[in-house]
Parts: structure tokens; C-alpha cells; sequence
């Protein structure tokens, strides 16, 4: 125990002293987080909106206000004539204008129906449809607020509710693949690169000369890595509860036991690489190249699974990450307890055992 | 009992089956410090790695500390110190980390067994809360034997210890290992070096895998069956190819800024070449007899 101790802190002497790695280690996460939740999000956000409104009653000044306080809207101008609104379309200026009725307010507490015109500039098509949805979403918060009684014109209303995520945000997606991905590069590249760092320095030669059973000489370098990874875990659940304003629905202590879970998996499964290279260049690239593509493709969080041909939807439940992925959305956003997740639990015990098994059964005791 | 025995130890590697260890024999008593002197590619370290159970033999057997290498590897672990020809000690530890990461990875601490280790480690202490990486070549060295020792080993590996280091470390590393062996520890230390040679009790003269002889050093030197002289003219490259061709020459070679001599002894004499090099032109020729090294028994060995 003692002997493992020693190890541990010697690992940790390693990583703490190497100020570029530790860099990496703990800044692509938060730099990630940043990049997936402000820079690469597939919401439409600040629109800017014309407002021709014909009603100026109380009822059409606070649907005006509703859009303005929802954050996706700006609006940019407010006119007087349809002829105004053509001019600013051409302009560019605006992506949508809104026109509202003369007697909009009365219309609504009178006869309980009343109608809006919307109109788009759909040169984007996908961002016009966002942005009408939107405006809908609104609209009807704004109706079931106001007038309870009061109907849209139209025959049918499809009553839409969108589970787990109503604003329709990119972070309930992204923040699960984030932390697969993560989780991913630093425990499978870092542990089967300073596995194999030792083997390329030669010190792996006097370690094996020694008392040390050889495969506490990698448990031992895997169990630092455990640790910085749920420090890692820890950061991105900080940052997203508290920038992306995401709240975790399950249980916190679930989540962190699915994450140990999924590390001792990408810790076996850098171990294993590192059994079977002998250059740290070749365990980066087999890592980079065997994990993270992988990762990134199969795990659902970029390209729906669904969609893939049928061999490449059997691959992917070889993956890891797909399953820690469904995990974490599961815990995180849908508030899942661990009866639903079984099958991704015994998954992910499962890939374990059989890397570990394969790692232990290839180690080498001696050089060669 | 043998500190270390090889009885027909061979190694061979890839796929063209390259001997590297060709049914290498020899035996180390406990407390003696041996030699295994050649070039670089004799061997060495292949005889190294099999001794210390980090290769596997090809054929042979070998016993350390009287356990078999291949069946008792476990327990050998325990017992011998090993300081491999690379430095392979943690670069961004510092001296005193390296050396404690070591004893506690052989289940023992610094103070323990630090009367094995002090001399050595006085030097060093100066730098103890230096990384071993920003270390001098020599300093190195010996932190790395410091490492080897720290958990008493009843056999030390040392495997081209002094490569790399200057002469006057060198002299320093030589004076400990002869400490060390007073302490009682068996040594088995290869070297590139010949004029290491003559520091150990006893040595093996090793080349392209085979042992060429086992002997003490100075009956090594003793065995040496021809006259030996030292030869210095001016343009000694041409001297030297002269020599070679004439008649009374068996083998010279290049030694330094001499030319070392074995006449053909019953034909010639010291004089019958002087004068025939001097009748071929050569000047300021100097000749006189000299007492082998290792390295001429070496270089004789070889022919």
C-alpha cells in the first residue's frame, strides 16, 4: 500500500510539474464548454425584428414586449406603412417582421380569436422556420397568460410540448457529448502515453527489475488519471449549472458514479493501448485516431445514430461513449434514476472487464 | 555458490535470427567485481537484460543469487540492483524524490540502508532539491547507482556504467564500486573501456556475442604470447602500412600516437625492421618494448 502511495504521488509530481499537459488537462474542458455553449450553438438568438403594429393597444404592446424579453428578438424598427417593411427587407436589416391587426386587443377579448401576420426573410430557410416557431412559443404563453379562453385561428391547434428541454437549447446536447469527449482523450491518451513514456525512457526497465507486481505499476498510473478526470467531471457540471444555466434533473451522486464508471473504461482501455505500443507517438495516434473519431461519430451527439447504415449502427454500440452519453443525458436532463440505465451500466461493465482481461492477459513482464 | 553463473547463454533477435548472445558462459563469485569488457554491439546488454529476467533466453540457463532467471524471476527482482546503460531515473523528479520513489518501491526508506549509499550521496546531497534531469552526466550516474543500491542488493548490474562520463568521474565511480564490493556486494559491470578493465578482479573478453577469454586481468596480460613493442616515426601512416607489409611484421596497428608491433618471432628481430624501414625511407624511428594491455590481449583476441 505504501509502494502504491509512493507511485501515485510520484504520478502526480509528473503531471503537476509538466505545465503544458496540466494546461491542456484542465483548460480544454472549460475552453470546450465555452466554444459548444456561446460560439457553436445551433440557436437563433437576438433576431431582429420590425414591428408594424396597427392595433397600439394594451394587448399588442405587451405581446410586443414578450418578444422583446424573450432574447431572441431585438427589435430594430418600428414603422408605420407595409411599404416601410419591404424597404428594410431589402436592406437586410431584419429577419422577420410582425403585423399586427387595427383592433388586435379587441378582437381578442371580444370575439377570443384574432390573427397575426408574420413575415420572414426565408433566404435561410432553417433560421425562418426557427424563428416562426419561436414566435409561436411566444404567442401562445402570451395567450394562455392573458386570454384562457382565447383560440389562434385555426381549426386544429396541435398542442406541442417539448419534454425535457422547452426552450429547445443546444447545452442539454452538447453538454453530455462534451463531457463523453473529454473524458474520452484524457483518460485513454493520457494514461497510455505516460505508460509508454516510461517504456521509451527506460524506466519501465527498472521498474520491472523490482519487487512492484507489474500490474500495480499501471494501476497505479491509471489512478491518478481517475481522479484529474472527475476533477474535469466537477468543471463541466460547475459550468454548466452556472453559465449555461442548466440544472442537473437526477442525482448528482448518480452522475459521479456513471463518470467513475466510464473513466475506469477509458482507463482500461489506455492501458491496453499502452500494452501493446511501445512509442508514445503511436499510443497518440492510436488514441486520437481509434478514440476520439469514434467518439465523436458513434456517440449520437453530433450525427443522430438512427440515420447510419446498419453496420455502422452495430459498430457503434462498441462505443464507450455513446453509452456514457445516453447516461449522462439521461441523469442530467431527463432526471432518469439507475433502473432505466441498467442496460448502459452492464454495457459499459461489460467493454471494461473484457479490456481489462485482454490488458492483463498481453502485459509483459519483461522486456520483450 | 555463484553470485551470478551463465552456462551457454544465447540470444538471438528477429526475424533473420541475429546471434547476439552466442552460448556465453561464465561465473561471478560472491563479493567479486567482473568485468564484461568489449565494443559496443558485443553483447553486453543482452547478457544484461537475461540476467536481470528482463529478456528471455534463447537457449542456456543462468542462475543469480543461485535462482534460476527464467523460473525464480520474481524472487530475483527482489535481490539484485540494476542500473541500466541508459539513464533511466525520473528527469522531472528531483534527486531526493528519485531516491525515495525507489526505496519505497523496494519496501525500504533512504535512512534504512543509507550506510550503503553515503559516500556517494554526500556528493549529491548538494543538489538534492535538484530535478535528476538538469543533472551532470556524471552526477547522473550516480544517482542512478544510489538508486540501485538503496535497497541492499545481494548482486549489482551495472551495465556500461561510466559511458558518457568524464575521466575524473569516471576514476570516482571505480573507487566506489571497489567500496561497495569491501561491503560484501557481488558486482557484474560492463564496460566499453579497456582500461577499466584492469579495475576488475576478474574479466570477460566479449565480441560478436562469444566470450574470447575469462581470466584475471593481469593473467590476461600474463597470456600475452608475443613481444610487444611500440613504434614512432615521422608520418605514421605510411609506417604503419610499411609494417605491415614487410616480412618481419606479424600484425601492427595504430595505439595512441605508436604504432603497436608483433614481430614474426622466429624470423626477425627489432633491428631487422628498423633497418628495413629506415632503408625505405622513414625517419625519426623509435622503437621499444612494452607491456601488453588489455587492450592489445583484446585486439590480439581478435585476429
Amino acid at each position: 500500500m505504501k509502494q502504491f502511495l509512493s507511485f501515485v504521488r510520484k504520478e502526480f509530481y509528473h503531471v503537476l510539474r509538466d505545465r503544458k499537459t496540466l494546461f491542456i488537462l484542465f483548460g480544454m474542458p472549460v475552453v470546450q464548454i465555452l466554444i459548444f455553449g456561446f460560439a457553436l450553438s445551433n440557436e437563433v438568438k437576438n433576431s431582429k425584428l420590425l414591428v408594424f403594429n396597427q392595433a397600439q393597444d394594451e394587448a399588442s404592446a405587451k405581446l410586443i414586449n414578450e418578444l422583446e424579453v424573450s432574447n431572441y428578438f431585438e427589435i430594430e424598427k418600428v414603422v408605420g406603412s407595409y411599404s416601410e417593411i419591404h424597404q428594410t427587407f431589402k436592406q437586410g436589416d431584419i429577419r422577420l417582421a410582425l403585423i399586427i391587426p387595427a383592433n388586435f386587443g379587441s378582437d381578442l377579448a371580444h370575439q377570443n380569436k384574432a390573427s397575426l401576420q408574420l413575415i420572414n426573410d426565408a433566404s435561410d430557410p432553417n433560421t425562418a422556420t426557427t424563428l416562426n416557431n419561436y414566435v409561436n412559443i411566444i404567442v401562445q404563453d402570451f395567450l394562455a397568460q392573458n386570454y384562457p379562453s382565447a383560440k389562434l385561428p385555426f381549426a386544429i391547434l396541435p398542442q406541442t410540448r417539448m419534454l425535457y428541454n422547452p426552450q429547445l437549447q443546444g447545452a442539454p446536447n452538447f453538454v453530455p457529448g462534451v463531457m463523453a469527449m473529454i473524458l474520452m482523450l484524457i483518460c485513454v491518451m493520457m494514461t497510455a502515453v505516460s505508460i509508454v513514456r516510461e517504456k521509451e525512457n527506460g524506466t519501465m526497465e527498472v521498474l520491472l527489475v523490482s519487487p512492484f507486481k507489474p500490474i500495480l505499476v499501471i494501476l497505479s498510473k491509471a489512478f491518478p488519471y481517475l481522479l484529474l478526470s472527475l476533477v474535469n467531471v466537477t468543471s463541466i457540471l460547475l459550468l454548466s449549472v452556472y453559465l449555461l444555466d442548466l440544472p442537473i434533473q437526477g442525482n448528482i451522486f448518480m452522475l459521479y458514479a456513471v463518470s467513475t464508471l466510464f473513466i475506469i473504461t477509458c482507463l482500461s482501455i489506455g492501458i491496453l493501448i499502452s500494452v501493446l505500443t511501445n512509442s508514445q507517438q503511436v499510443a497518440m495516434l492510436i488514441s486520437l485516431m481509434g478514440m476520439m473519431l469514434p467518439a465523436l461519430l458513434f456517440s449520437g451527439f453530433m450525427f443522430p445514430i438512427e440515420n447510419m447504415p446498419l453496420p455502422l449502427q452495430v459498430i457503434s454500440n462498441i462505443v464507450p461513449s455513446k453509452w456514457y452519453y445516453i447516461m449522462v443525458k439521461g441523469i442530467m436532463i431527463k432526471g432518469l434514476g439507475i433502473s432505466s440505465l441498467l442496460k448502459e451500466t452492464a454495457v459499459l461493465v461489460f467493454i471494461t472487464t473484457v479490456v481489462l482481461i485482454i490488458s492483463i492477459k498481453k502485459f509483459k513482464i519483461r522486456l520483450a | 555458490m555463484f553470485a551470478v553463473e551463465a552456462k551457454e547463454l544465447r540470444k538471438v533477435y528477429g526475424k533473420e535470427k541475429t546471434v547476439a548472445v552466442d552460448a556465453v558462459s561464465f561465473s561471478v563469485k560472491e563479493g567479486e567485481l567482473f568485468g564484461l569488457i568489449g565494443p559496443d554491439g558485443a553483447g553486453k546488454t543482452s547478457i544484461f537484460r537475461m540476467l536481470t529476467t528482463l529478456l528471455l533466453p534463447d537457449g542456456g540457463a543462468a542462475s543469480v543469487a543461485g535462482l534460476d532467471i527464467v523460473k525464480d524471476y520474481k524472487e530475483i527482482r527482489k535481490r539484485l540492483g540494476y542500473m541500466p546503460g541508459k539513464f533511466s531515473l525520473y528527469a522531472d523528479l528531483t534527486v531526493e524524490e528519485n531516491l525515495n520513489f525507489f526505496a519505497t518501491v523496494f519496501g525500504t526508506t533512504i535512512e534504512e540502508n543509507y550506510h550503503l549509499i553515503k559516500d556517494i550521496y554526500v556528493q549529491l546531497a548538494p543538489f538534492k532539491n535538484r530535478r535528476a534531469g538538469k543533472l551532470s552526466g556524471g552526477m547522473k550516474q550516480k544517482l542512478a547507482l544510489c538508486c540501485a543500491l538503496i535497497h541492499k542488493p545481494e548482486v549489482l548490474f551495472l551495465d556500461e556504467p561510466t559511458t558518457g562520463v568524464d575521466p575524473v568521474s569516471r576514476k570516482e565511480f571505480w573507487e566506489m564500486l571497489k567500496r561497495l564490493k569491501a561491503q560484501g556486494i557481488s558486482i557484474l559491470v560492463s564496460t566499453p573501456y579497456m582500461d577499466e578493465a584492469a579495475l576488475c578482479d576478474k574479466i570477460a573478453l566479449i565480441q560478436g556475442g562469444k566470450i574470447l577469454s575469462i581470466d584475471t586481468p593481469n593473467a590476461i596480460v600474463e597470456d600475452f604470447p608475443n613481444k610487444l613493442f611500440a613504434l614512432k616515426g615521422d608520418s605514421m601512416y605510411l609506417l604503419l602500412q610499411a609494417a605491415n607489409t614487410s616480412n618481419f611484421v606479424e600484425h601492427a596497428y595504430a595505439f595512441g600516437e605508436y604504432a603497436h608491433v608483433i614481430l614474426k618471432d622466429n624470423i626477425s628481430s627489432e633491428d631487422l625492421l628498423l633497418d628495413y624501414l629506415s632503408q625505405e625511407g622513414f625517419g625519426a624511428l623509435e622503437m621499444k618494448q612494452i607491456v601488453p594491455s588489455i587492450e592489445d590481449c583484446f585486439i590480439r583476441l581478435l585476429r
